[in-house]
């Protein structure tokens, strides 16, 4: 299994992946960008220029979680959400996009600026991931003491996976 | 001249507050990177704010004008931090 990253030279990060690994991550971004949908926004020229979409609250758990209320009143918390949901959407997708095109098997040398993007896409794909496996801060003993024929247990082994390389990323930026 | 009296209420420099919410799937240390990295937190601060949200539940990160916190809460929510706007009471 990979080692995770290390900091490379002049703000780079590098890590070695196998095939499966890249087959895992790939597939993890594919299955966001699908999640994630493009902003979308009114037909009005001026609103579409200004990133003005939608002001309700996703429905889906996970997308509600990628996309918070950022207030606690509902009527400030839709206008903010009209005025930026699109424009994070649409960063969070170019961010998963990034890892997919730069995922590739043996080694991979990311820059600073990809790395941070997978950064990003690591912690959104952990973030979907977690809230549909409804996982607590207990997750390490709780996977220690699954039977590994439990249903769920490829689901947060990966889980884990996934919290260990944006560790290690993390680690390699600082 | 009789000077009309503002209401009591309109207190224009009253701060508004960027609240970070503890959650189950972000990690401390990437929680303490992102701090020091959007605010230019030192690492012992964003280190404490880090456990303030994760003891505690939350924590106060920013504070400043009601649209500095909006942006504030915008980039959190880019880094998939869990983070809501208030106003300071």
């Amino acid at each position: 299994m990979s080692s995770g990253f290390k900091a490379g030279r002049g703000g780079t990060v590098i890590a070695d992946f196998d095939v499966a690994e890249v087959s895992v991550l790939r597939s993890l971004m594919a299955q966001i960008l699908d999640l994630i949908e493009p902003g979308t926004t009114g037909d009005d020229p001026l609103e579409r220029a200004l990133g003005i979409g939608s002001s309700e609250e996703p429905t889906d758990p996970v997308l509600a979680r990628l996309f918070p209320s950022a207030y606690e009143d509902d009527e400030l918390s839709a206008e903010f959400r009209r005025y930026t949901e699109a424009t994070l959407r649409d960063a969070k997708r170019a961010d998963a996009q990034t890892m997919l095109d730069s995922a590739v098997p043996g080694r991979v040398e990311l820059t600073a600026e990809q790395a941070q993007a997978w950064m990003r896409a690591l912690n959104d794909v952990r973030l979907a991931l977690g809230t549909r496996l409804e996982v607590t801060e207990e997750i390490h003993d709780e996977i220690a003491g699954m039977p590994e024929d439990d249903p769920r247990y490829p689901a947060f082994v990966t889980y884990d996976w996934l919290t260990y390389l944006q560790d290690t990323l993390v680690r390699a930026l600082w | 001249m009789e000077v009309e009296r503002p209401s009591a209420d309109v207190r224009p420099d009253l701060p508004w507050l960027t609240i970070v919410w503890n959650d189950p799937v972000n990690l401390m240390s990437y929680v303490t990177y992102v701090f020091q990295s959007v605010f230019g937190y030192s690492r012992e601060k964003a280190e404490k704010l880090m456990l303030d949200v994760h003891h505690k539940g939350k924590a106060v990160v920013s504070s400043g004008t009601r649209e500095e916190m909006e942006r504030d809460v915008q980039i959190m929510h880019s880094y998939g931090l869990w983070a809501t706007v208030q106003r300071d009471s």
